[in-house]
């Protein structure tokens, strides 16, 4: 079936295809409607003759055209579209099915659909029409790439082995371009290939484009093995970094072929080695430049928080063309601008610009990486490119992968004199093995100047197989590999306090014995760049307020109880549903009671962890969240739960009895910086003056002879909607679940009033209470409907946010109270800070009135 | 050569001790000259004022914690020999070492390791970390961040992450599967100079 379906989608994407091919020879003669197929190969060629001919142009008007066929105004960006979409559908036709993907690289899948789409291009206009172009690939498809992949590094463990990576990357590259160029070169001479015309600048010059490991290829492929970090770290750092250089290195050998053999003398070659350098580190430190200015940019952005994250990515693609117009390296700016600012960037901005970042960029990231592999695909159907010469090809590949080998084990043969942790002989292998060539080598192939080298199409259509052999093959016999040479695996490590704790006291445990043997060591330099950066680079780069916040234990606890909170509300919906607001009763009881049993050891204090929640939920700012005491506050109540649980359950039986919502806790704001809760002393003092009226009323019922009905005065509130005669024609009852109504707008009213709120909603004029269930209740409230009380709740409701929170949980605050009594708990001193201001002010007055 | 072999012999034992840590001669010669600047006044051991006297260390949030760890309980001094074991805890695992089946397990292993991070917790010695310890040594290294509430909380947090038999406080068996999928090799090792 799956594979049908697959099938399907394939025709689809064919049809999407013609469907373009098909517009362009509609448009080219609109009235040979029957040569239709013939003109489609044509058409597709987006070459200006047909412009000339295009039916709306020529024709003189002789009448005002209602509607016309423009098909030459939207030609390129409809091309382009119409590309990505079908490159987007190709990628979603190879995720279809995951046994496929198991087994087979997306990467190489993607290629070889590409392969089919040029193919089909190929049968319909017999000629090459689409292909990758190395500008757009440079300009559009490649910058967002990278700047993804340096934004979401793994800063520190890219730092802390940014040592070997370098080496890899500059050594390793340089190794790689010189011994497959050279080698090349002598097989050549040897007359392995027989006549070419490439002399051995241009041999060499081959070498250096062919030296790039691409990241994209490496990405896509790593992603899905999940080898260990610092062997990814390795592979992907080396591959990132080494673009960069593999470009530098290409640009000083093309020089050096436009110079021609035989001006390059000591000199030139010297101007060559400083050029390398100056190109290398002159685009890394202009990509620092541009992540500080990203980052003291990002200061000041607050009032523009829509747009925040699209200043990183225009400043990013900046940086890029920046470094490219001075001709500095511009991948590498990229990958340091990314790396550099993304500590200070997501400490910055508002959490919800962080999130929008990371989505954006990899949208944009893996949207180019999926054209980059159809296109190298689509690239290959051309008869033009492919020169064939033996020889050549299969020495080149051999070079490459044997050479590249042999570079990897050296240089880690080296590091490892040096490192604390050598990288074993079966990581090694993977990182040689992981050499993946990719778009980078082709483009750099396809802008081979042709009159310079003659042989260019050779060269293309070798790199073009070297990537295929290398994304293709080696793609697939990775996994297989990996799990042969039990290459040691990525752990899946759970963010945990522990770890973190732990982590940040191993690192003072660590810099503690250096210091106690009197050594400079790594953990020494780590110091001191933390204190430096603490005390200069933040004060520069981070707000004020952000710098204070960003301990990493804090935000790992902050990340957890957010988790937790969300689990908590998916199971509730998924267990509890609506019927647990419907059931009041059971349904909470029992949800409670399962949720206690299943996450009786994985989060024990999820309860506790609501009220953390509380304040996610409202999306507001990290900053801003812990700016206010309330958290902290709120955190505090699981550690009452632990010593004060009979307390609570007293409490909560108190409650329920009497009808009485807490809301001390778990107060969701609707303003972005303050918060209202009410005071909690209060809270205890209504409870009691409730459970006082209620004996009051209770004696005066009894004395008069009415039936009291205590007990009964919590279920009419739930059962009313239901109950004809509770009252059905409310005006005030616009929610089914009235009370979630009161709950609310409770939060800036003033506790006594909501206390007061409370009967009143339930026996709103024109109901006719039969039940004497209501008697108590409403002889209590007439006090209440008085208008003070009602101006109130007009002003509570009239706050839009409140409306909103009833949306998203139509259960928090009733229920949860009920869920969660731990939370309710009586003494959270928290609450005192935030206390409704309004709340001493009003309390006498409507204590009075209801006494 | 000749001056290597001259202070290795100064130092009693040498040879048990180059056995039981894995240091070998140059660190050991390093160590020893570490140990004799430590000890200024040239008593042969080092009191707790002597590592205090290390400017870095007094800086360093539960440096007197790790100094403490020097000391077995009741002692006030430490030799060379229990400086030099003290460190070995840091040497990175060895992997080409021959296993011996019945040698006792190195010093730098996984297990001891943790053993002495563990130990930085529980200063009262009864094999738990309990929830007071935990929270004295968040706040050392929280310092001024965090609000008190957090901080407990925090603490409590984490305690309930790692405590299995919840009886809130965090003994070494929990400590350890708590940390079982942290590179403990990775963290808790530095490079000793040859």
């Amino acid at each position: 079936m799956a594979f049908l379906r697959e099938f399907a989608l394939i025709l689809a994407l064919v049809a999407v295809f013609s469907t373009s091919c098909k517009a362009a020879a509609l448009e080219v003669d609109s009235f040979e409607v029957d040569n239709d197929f013939s003109l489609k190969s044509s058409a597709a060629e987006d070459t200006s003759a047909s412009t000339n001919d295009s039916g709306h142009g020529s024709s003189t008007i002789t009448t005002l055209p209602i509607v016309t066929w423009k098909w030459h105004h939207v030609e390129t960006p409809y091309l382009v579209a119409l590309w990505i979409l079908t490159c987007w559908l190709c990628k979603l036709v190879v995720e279809l099915n995951h046994s496929v993907t198991a087994v087979f690289p997306e990467s190489g899948l993607l290629i070889i659909l590409g392969f089919i789409l040029g193919g089909i291009v190929w049968g319909a206009d017999k000629a090459q029409t689409f292909r990758l172009i190395p500008t757009n690939f440079f300009y559009y498809l490649l910058p967002q790439i990278v700047l993804d992949a340096s934004y979401c590094m793994p800063n520190k463990l890219f730092f802390s082995n940014l040592g070997a990576i370098l080496v890899h990357a500059v050594i390793g590259t340089c190794w790689n371009a010189g011994t497959v160029g050279i080698a090349l070169w002598a097989c050549y001479e040897g007359g392995a290939m027989g006549t070419l015309n490439i002399g051995p600048l241009q041999f060499l010059l081959f070498g250096a484009l062919m030296s790039a490991v691409d990241p994209v290829a490496v990405i896509a492929v790593f992603e899905e093995v999940h080898v260990n970090e610092v062997l990814y770290i390795l592979v992907f750092g080396e591959s990132l970094l080494n673009d960069g250089v593999t470009v530098v290195l290409y640009n000083v050998f093309d020089a050096f072929v436009s110079l021609g053999g035989p001006k390059i003398n000591a000199a030139e070659i010297i101007k060559g080695i400083v050029s390398f350098f100056v190109v290398a580190f002159g685009g890394s430190f202009l990509g620092v430049v541009f992540a500080v200015l990203i980052s003291m940019l990002t200061r000041i952005t607050k009032n523009v928080q829509v747009i925040e994250a699209g200043f990183i990515i225009v400043l990013g693609y900046l940086s890029y063309l920046t470094a490219e117009m001075l001709s500095l390296s511009a991948i590498l700016s990229i990958t340091f601008c990314g790396v550099c600012c993304q500590k200070y960037i997501n400490a910055n901005m508002d959490e919800k610009s962080v999130t929008t970042l990371r989505y954006t960029l990899k949208v944009m990231a893996n949207g180019s990486e999926t054209m980059i592999f159809v296109f190298l695909g689509v690239s290959a159907i051309d008869k033009n490119i492919w020169v064939w010469n033996t020889g050549f090809i299969l020495l080149t590949l051999l070079f490459v992968v044997v050479f590249r080998f042999i570079g990897v084990f050296f240089l880690n043969w080296v590091l490892n004199q040096s490192r604390l942790i050598p990288i074993d002989y079966v990581d090694q292998f993977v990182m040689g093995y992981g050499g993946l060539r990719g778009a980078v080598a082709y483009g750099l192939a396809a802008i081979l100047d042709e009159k310079k080298i003659p042989e260019k199409n050779l060269m293309l259509g070798t790199t073009l197989i070297v990537v295929y052999f290398t994304v293709i093959l080696q793609g697939i016999t990775m996994k297989p590999l990996v799990q042969w040479l039990k290459v040691k695996k990525a752990t899946q490590s759970d963010l945990t306090l522990n770890g973190k704790m732990n982590n940040r006291a191993f690192e003072h445990i660590l810099t503690a014995m250096e210091d106690i043997c009197g050594r400079m060591g790594d953990n020494w330099w780590t110091r001191h760049w933390n204190y430096f950066e603490d005390k200069y680079v933040c004060w520069l780069l981070m707000k004020s307020d952000a710098r204070k916040n960003k301990d990493p234990i804090f935000g790992a606890f902050h990340k957890l109880n957010l988790e937790d909170a969300k689990t908590y509300v998916t199971e509730g919906e998924r267990k509890g549903s609506l019927a647990f607001i419907r059931n009041y009763d059971n349904a909470s009881v029992d949800f409670k009671k399962k949720l206690a049993l299943e996450y009786a050891d994985i989060m024990p204090d999820i309860m506790a962890d609501m009220s953390e929640y509380d304040f996610g939920i409202d999306n507001v700012p990290v900053t801003s969240v812990m700016k206010n005491p309330i958290p902290s506050v709120s955190l505090d109540i699981h550690e009452q739960d632990r010593k004060g649980m009979p307390d609570h359950l007293t409490a909560h039986h108190l409650l329920d009895q009497h009808l009485y919502k807490s809301r001390s806790n778990n107060r969701p704001t609707y303003s972005r910086s303050h918060y209202n809760t009410t005071e909690n002393p209060d809270e205890m003092q209504e409870i009691f003056q409730r459970t006082m009226r209620n004996r009051l009323e209770s004696f005066k019922s009894a004395k008069m002879g009415v039936n009291p009905a205590k007990k009964l005065s919590k279920h009419p509130k739930k059962d009313s909607p239901h109950k004809p005669n509770g009252k059905p024609g409310d005006p005030h009852r616009t929610h089914p679940y009235g009370d979630e109504d009161f709950e609310f707008s409770a939060d800036s009213a003033s506790s006594s009033e909501i206390a007061g709120h409370f009967p009143r909603s339930t026996n709103t004029p024109g109901s006719g209470v039969d039940n004497p269930a209501f008697v108590p209740e409403m002889d209590t409230s007439p006090p209440m409907r008085n208008p003070p009380w009602q101006t109130e709740t007009g002003n509570n409701t009239a706050v839009a946010p409140s409306q909103r929170a009833q949306d998203r949980l139509p259960w928090t605050p009733t229920n949860q109270s009920h869920l969660a009594p731990l939370r309710m708990s009586t003494h959270s001193t928290d609450t005192v800070v935030m206390a409704d201001e309004e709340a001493p002010e009003e309390k006498p007055g409507t204590r009075h009135t209801r006494l | 050569m000749g001056s290597t072999n001259s202070t290795l012999l100064k130092i009693p034992n040498v040879e048990v001790l180059m056995r039981e840590t894995g240091f070998s001669p140059a660190h050991i010669i390093r160590l020893h000259d570490r140990f004799k600047a430590l000890d200024k006044e040239g008593r042969g051991y080092l009191c707790p004022q002597d590592f205090g006297a290390i400017k870095e260390l007094a800086m360093n949030p539960i440096g007197d914690r790790i100094i403490g760890a020097f000391f077995s309980p009741g002692k006030e001094t430490v030799d060379f020999h229990t400086f030099v074991k003290i460190l070995a805890h840091f040497r990175p695992v060895d992997k080409d070492r021959p296993k011996e089946p019945n040698s006792p397990e190195p010093i730098n292993s996984r297990s001891n390791k943790l053993k002495f991070a563990f130990q930085l917790y529980d200063q009262d010695k009864d094999g738990k970390i309990s929830r007071d310890e935990l929270l004295k040594v968040l706040r050392a290294m929280l310092g001024m961040q965090v609000t008190e509430e957090q901080l407990e909380s925090i603490a409590d947090r984490t305690i309930q992450e790692a405590d299995l038999d919840r009886d809130d406080a965090i003994s070494f068996e929990e400590f350890r599967k708590s940390l079982e999928k942290v590179n403990i090799d990775h963290k808790m090792s530095i490079r000793f100079l040859r």
